[in-house]
């Protein structure tokens, strides 16, 4: 995102009227994205922060609270336990994802492989299976009674552990968002690096560098930015989790809380609980939370291109 | 998860097997450059694609299925009669045919939501590459910041205000915000300053052409690939869409097939609910095709189209 920035090609339009002509005709065509831009994303925000400024209560209607809505969301610990099992799937999932993306990457880009389109687009395939259908699957594999894992416990007469107990359903949500998008990410990389310029490898191999020296040495650096992007968007998707859990949750009820991940519990907060103010403030804390961790992810990733 | 793990550390760890290559033989037949072929990294790579297709595979075996065999028979080879066809017309027509239904209010919000959403995208990401204008920094660091904002943490304040103007429970409530693709926008304006030159773009102004004219004719066609790459993108993004729509729609009529194949499933594991398994998993199969068949059909397109928009990214 940050290499954006220079792309600003077209050539400085000669002084006066004509500038001036192609000043609103540039609006003409950014003009309609930033209108709805306007109406979906930034209106919705100021709405939430004047919402959470607020309480609606049966009884005595809406009134002005100051802060309190926020200082309950930083005291609220389901609040924060959810916080804290989407950093520890943070933590977890997105390295795993990212790394087998890059390593998958890698085998299609060295030229080594046989069938290299097929593998590209099967492994790119489950990105085109919506997240419902993803997690009816998986639910239905994990499933230890009539599903593949009752059915290799039956075969094999071994038990194997219940993927959707409440110890292991993070692991299995993980599995989930993994497969969805590892081709995704993959993808990313692979469009990367075909763009670097093969000359590069050719004057690393006269200096003498292996395979393996050419690929952290030359290739990983040469796509730094397409590596930061995918990191920031699979931050953001972590901390976004909601459609796995919430699908799972009728096959694992006992397992997956109303509070299991921060949009959870902003969801169940608005519809059951009927707190819409305070869950508007839950989002914007949430939103808050999400924009940090993706900037010091982009600054890291700055720091180390620097 | 572990297989693919194992593969990849094996992949790296082979490569360095590999001894440099001398001097003076950089153009040899087996360098960086022009490899040797590795079947035991092909092998490798396979236990990913096993991984990768796998579940779909048990989908496909599945939707063949009678809902009685699909309880007890393994889960990943046929048992029983071939039921795919009976399960496709029991699909087609339970409930008087609401997942046709279904299927077409998906369509709707495809085809508006995401065929819109690309055209904002394409016109926005043109302007910011071949125009000057005041504001364009602004306009930059507005889209670059909210993209790092959960579209879901948008989506609780967004009911509330479309619930205030009285959209929820209809189709717009979908389409409005699925019009806005960050992404999109990016990807176009990198694409847009790549593929159009400006001299041309100058010439058919020398013409007389005026801004409009130029952009439909001299621009548009030059940006066909990202076209196709942002509205597979769009379109992946709206035809899986699962959140927005469960907040915004309650009424069955309106739901796209990911709600209802959901209510399906949940109708199927409450208590005393019609089990409807074989429904779920044969609706499900009938979903993921028509996408699938466009990333195959189209994979020329999305594929240029990606390779030149990570060029600066």
């Amino acid at each position: 995102m940050t290499a954006v920035t220079p792309i600003t090609t077209g050539r400085r339009p000669p002084a006066g009227v004509s500038r001036s002509r192609r000043g609103r005709a540039g609006w003409v065509f950014v003009g309609p994205f930033m209108a709805v831009f306007a109406l979906v994303f930034l209106a919705p925000i100021a709405y939430s922060l004047y919402l959470s400024f607020f309480r609606d209560q049966l009884v005595g209607g809406t009134s002005f609270v100051g802060l309190d809505n926020f200082q309950r969301a930083f005291e609220d610990e389901q609040f924060w336990a959810a916080v804290g099992r989407v950093l520890l799937f943070l933590v977890v999932q997105v390295p795993v994802m990212l790394g087998l993306a890059l390593l998958i990457a890698l085998a299609l880009d060295s030229g080594r492989l046989y069938g290299k389109s097929f593998f590209r687009i099967a492994v790119f395939l489950p990105y085109a299976v919506p997240a419902v259908v993803a997690t009816l699957m998986w639910g239905f594999i994990y499933g230890t009674r009539f599903g593949l894992v009752g059915n290799i416990n039956e075969a094999l007469g071994v038990s194997l552990p219940d993927p959707l107990s409440p110890s292991l359903v993070l692991a299995s949500i993980g599995n989930i968002v993994t497969w969805e998008f590892i081709g995704y990410n993959m993808l990313i990389f692979y469009s990367a690096l075909r763009v670097v310029p093969k000359s590069l490898y050719e004057a690393a191999e006269i200096d003498g560098a292996g395979e393996w020296r050419v690929i952290t040495a030359v290739k990983i650096p040469a796509i730094r930015g397409a590596l930061v992007i995918a990191t920031i968007f699979s931050v953001i998707g972590s901390f976004q989790l909601f459609n796995e859990p919430s699908i799972l949750q009728s096959l694992a009820p006992n397992a997956i809380t109303t509070y299991f991940t921060p949009n959870l519990y902003t969801f169940t907060l608005s519809f059951s609980g009927r707190q819409q103010n305070y869950a508007a403030t839950v989002s914007l804390v949430m939103g808050v939370v999400t924009m940090i961790i993706a900037y010091a992810v982009q600054l890291r990733g700055m720091r180390k291109e620097a | 998860m572990s297989a693919p793990s194992f593969t990849a550390d094996q992949t790296s760890r082979r490569s360095t097997h590999r001894a440099p290559a001398p001097r003076r033989a950089a153009r040899r037949k087996h360098s960086v450059a022009r490899p040797r072929r590795s079947t035991v990294l092909t092998l490798l790579m396979g236990l990913t694609a096993v991984y990768a297709l796998m579940p779909l595979a048990w989908l496909v075996i599945n939707a063949t299925k009678t809902q009685k065999s699909l309880l007890d028979s393994f889960g990943l080879w046929f048992s029983g009669e071939f039921a795919l066809w009976d399960n496709i017309s029991q699909t087609l027509t339970y409930d008087d045919g609401i997942f046709v239904r279904w299927f077409l209010n998906t369509l709707l919000y495809v085809v508006v939501g995401a065929g819109g959403a690309t055209f904002l995208a394409v016109l926005g990401g043109y302007g910011l590459a071949k125009f000057d204008f005041a504001g364009k920094r602004a306009v930059f660091a507005t889209v670059i910041g909210a993209v790092a904002v959960p579209a879901t943490a948008l989506a609780v304040p967004t009911f509330l205000m479309f619930s205030k103007m009285g959209l929820t429970n209809t189709p717009w409530a979908v389409i409005i915000p699925s019009l806005i693709s960050p992404f999109g926008l990016y990807l176009m304006w990198v694409f847009a300053a790549e593929a159009i030159p400006t001299e041309l773009l100058e010439a058919a102004r020398v013409d007389g052409s005026g801004e409009l004219r130029t952009f439909f004719q001299v621009a548009l066609p030059l940006l066909t690939p990202g076209i196709v790459t942002v509205l597979l993108f769009t379109m992946v993004q709206t035809w899986n869409n699962y959140f927005l729509p469960v907040i915004m729609i309650k009424n069955p009529d309106w739901y796209p097939l990911t709600l209802g194949l959901n209510a399906w499933n949940q109708q199927a594991s409450t208590a005393g609910g019609q089990p409807v398994f074989n429904l779920v998993i044969t609706g499900s199969l009938l979903t993921i095709v028509p996408l699938i068949a466009a990333f195959l059909l189209l994979q020329r397109y999305w594929q240029s189209g990606l390779a030149a928009g990570s060029v600066k990214g």
